[in-house]
């Protein structure tokens, strides 16, 4: 153990015990976006002024969320009396009466309890009951919601950086990279690339520049795990991006954030600040001779920007349009130098990874997908959330353990998996299980971990014209398959959609997915045909309802003529471009 | 100091405001690019005018065309000076199948817009957005960057007459 870590973890271990002080109460509410949006942020603020009034010794901590977000706001609460327990959903009215019965009287047994966390209270479920939590296997995710993403103290305290300073006194180079490939971690991403054999590209690349990119574009509708992570354990990332650097010999990292999601961004800026102040960013961390810089990079609205070649030219500032490969980022990257391009998630495993070594994250998962899937469980489903759940579970659990099945007594439908080039995926494979190669096989993917529930009140057909809606927008142009097939599979699919459909079509769709398949420059056109080539596997009962019947199986279509639809550049873009002086 | 409030500030008073930002930027920014800059101008004058794609092109040493061709790939830019209030109603699948064109087509009928736009008298602006990141709350709108999460097209209508009429 290095002097400086020695340190830092007794002034960490210092204040974790304040927090635990039996004088204190401790109050932790989740306020990433999720809770930020049905007011977290208001009852962070009653439940101040509730316990300043009362004059009770507490600390309100704003942390990430826990993940079950149906019942945020989520209010975890530990004091000397009932130890720590979880309750939710805590409005703002509900605060003061919170206060009373959890804090001052010490009652658990109050309607919005989820569960106790430590002590046994009678009437109260353990946490590790809880289903939906009980059935959760958290590395990724091991300190999102349980502290203070503010205050790195926290994460340090909970074995934070210990990876790093075990690396760097004890571990060369070589052997943190041997830990990686042992582990079996493949890219969260979406593309389950082997994460040692990627490091291992960038290894022999010459320095002294060398990046490691950290892409939290995360543009895909329905999944929201990387901001999840980076707002709620920041340091995490930086941890995994020390490693890589560690690893791989680079120099640099750049998280790499979309503009707007301000949560994230000042987290993460914030939590760079704090470890630049540490020692453990910078020149020399740690006391050793390892230098690492790490900064926050800012991106406009451009879905195809988390590309990874894309992602390079957006952080040189320039149009996020895919470059043509070879050259390969590992030799030529960002700013013409070796880089290395990972996601959040895929970085926020590696110092777990390395603490506790290759083999133990070996052991987690099924077949040739190690470890956890981080998934985000939105539409019909009646636990809607963020969970970390080993791999190799099957689609039906993940539903009914983890999602408490569909809601209002309604059939499940399909399933849309992956991000909007995933495509859907009909509810009678729900005995896939959580592997890679088994989704594929399915004929969906994991992608970044989004799994989008529909009922049968769902129509295949609408569903498919918004994702195609998406991916039409989407488009950066670049490469003529990709741009002139989205637009016509979206014409064709809007003219099914609304009843003016022909058998003929279904067939032209195929032809030119298979152009965009083949001729695309990149995986948003190579995929862009996913969603089409799905629905019709699985559904083309509605899209032949459709044009034989000219209805609308279940009549989502025919609710609303007009849909959104949007053309790049926008309207106020093109009106700007005739002006006089940008001609001259 | 940068008069944020420009709306009736003439050209020349745009670029010294653009060339204030960029310094500024300069000084806090681990580097500068076209985007990076182009972002400054966005996040606080809320649009990009002409003359601040002038000025950034002279700061980064690039062509006006270059930097027009940045800031118009990216939707996030707007150029023209945006109305007093801007609300966003996301579409992605999740709200899509939790019931957000009822809320959409609700908000556009208040408003009377057909598309994305702003009113006439610049009040108050519509966007459509594809993810505001709070899935697992949807329906999602926002409203002058505030999201709310959950909404139906009652309490949709209801933040929206908060935001025209506060009370």
């Amino acid at each position: 153990m290095t002097e400086a870590y020695k340190n830092l973890r007794s002034r960490a271990d210092e204040i974790w015990a304040d927090l635990h002080d039996p004088e204190t109460v401790w109050v932790r509410i989740g306020t990433t976006i999720c809770g930020r949006s049905i007011n977290a942020l208001g009852v962070v603020e009653t439940f101040r002024a509730e316990l300043a009034r009362r004059g009770i010794k507490s600390v309100v901590s704003e942390v990430g969320c826990l993940g079950l977000c149906y019942a945020e706001p989520l209010v975890d609460i530990r004091t000397a009396g009932v130890g720590r327990v979880l309750l939710g959903p805590v409005d703002v009215d509900a605060v003061s009466g919170v206060v009373d019965n959890v804090i001052v009287n010490g009652n658990v047994n109050v309607p919005n309890v989820i569960g106790s966390f430590e002590k046994t209270i009678e009437g109260v479920p353990m946490m590790s009951e809880v289903p939906g939590w009980s059935n959760q296997h958290r590395i990724a995710l091991r300190n999102v919601g349980q502290i203070d993403p503010g205050d790195s103290f926290q994460y340090i305290a909970n074995e934070g950086y210990a990876a790093l300073d075990v690396a760097l006194s004890e571990k060369t180079p070589e052997e943190v990279l041997t830990e990686v490939r042992s582990s079996g971690l493949r890219g969260r991403g979406g593309a389950f690339f082997s994460t040692g054999t990627k490091w291992g590209f960038l290894v022999p690349s010459p320095g002294p520049e060398k990046y490691i990119l950290c892409n939290c574009e995360e543009g895909d509708p329905g999944a929201y795990n990387d901001k999840g992570i980076l707002e709620g354990d920041p340091n995490t990332v930086i941890e995994g991006l020390l490693l890589a650097g560690f690893a791989t010999g680079a120099s640099n990292g750049i998280i790499f954030i979309r503009h707007g999601h301000d949560g994230p961004i000042s987290r993460t800026k914030e939590a760079i600040r704090q470890a630049y102040e540490l020692g453990l960013v910078g020149k020399n961390i740690l006391g050793t001779d390892y230098s690492f810089d790490i900064e926050v990079s800012l991106v406009g609205e451009s879905y195809v920007s988390g590309e990874e070649t894309a992602l390079m030219e957006a952080v040189e500032g320039k149009t996020a349009r895919p470059r043509s490969r070879p050259p390969f980022p590992a030799a030529v990257g960002v700013w013409g130098k070796p880089s290395n391009i990972n996601n959040v998630k895929t970085l926020s495993y590696v110092p777990e990874i390395v603490r506790r070594g290759g083999e133990w994250f070996n052991d987690i998962g099924v077949n040739l997908s190690k470890g956890t899937a981080i998934l985000c469980l939105s539409g019909h489903i009646n636990r809607r959330g963020m969970y970390e759940v080993e791999l190799g579970m099957t689609l039906q659990e993940v539903m009914d353990e983890i999602g408490g099945g569909v809601p209002g007594g309604r059939q499940i439908k399909m399933l849309q998996t992956g991000g909007p080039l995933g495509g859907l995926l009909s509810a009678d494979k729900m005995d896939t299980v959580l592997d890679f190669e088994a989704m594929r096989a399915a004929g969906a993917i994991l992608g970044s971990g989004g799994i989008i529930y529909g009922d049968d009140s769902t129509c295949a057909v609408d569903l498919t014209r918004l994702l195609i809606a998406f991916c039409q927008f989407e488009s950066c142009g670049k490469c003529f398959p990709c741009r002139l097939g989205m637009t016509h599979l979206l014409d064709m699919i809007e003219r099914i959609r609304g009843g003016e459909g022909q058998q003929e079509d279904l067939d032209l769709m195929r032809r030119y997915g298979e152009s965009m398949q083949a001729g695309s420059l990149c995986g948003h056109g190579q995929l862009g045909f996913n969603p089409v080539q799905s629905a019709f596997r699985d559904f083309m009962g509605d899209f032949l309802v459709h044009i034989n019947e000219n209805r609308c199986p279940t009549g989502s279509c025919s609710q609303y003529a007009a849909n959104p639809m949007r053309t790049r550049p926008g309207p106020e873009a093109t009106a700007f471009i005739t002006d006089p002086y940008l001609r001259n | 100091m940068i008069d944020i409030n420009n709306k009736g500030n003439s050209s020349s008073d745009l670029r010294e405001v653009t060339r204030a930002l960029l310094q500024e930027h300069e000084n806090v920014a681990p580097r500068t690019t076209v985007l990076s800059c182009l972002l400054e101008v966005q996040e606080n004058l809320h649009y990009v005018p002409e003359e601040a794609i002038v000025e950034v092109a002279k700061y980064t040493g690039h062509s006006i065309n270059d930097v027009w061709g940045v800031a118009s790939f990216y939707t996030n830019f707007r150029f023209t000076p945006p109305p007093q209030h801007m609300v966003e109603v996301c579409w992605g699948p999740t709200c899509h199948l939790l019931g957000a064109m009822d809320v959409l087509v609700a908000i556009q009928s208040k408003l009377g817009l057909e598309g994305e736009g702003d009113v006439p008298d610049g009040v108050i602006g519509l966007k459509y957005n594809t993810c505001l990141g709070a899935c697992s709350q949807g329906p999602v709108i926002s409203v002058d960057e505030k999201i709310t999460g959950a909404v139906t097209v009652e309490t949709a209508l209801s933040v929206l007459e908060e935001t025209l009429n506060p009370s």
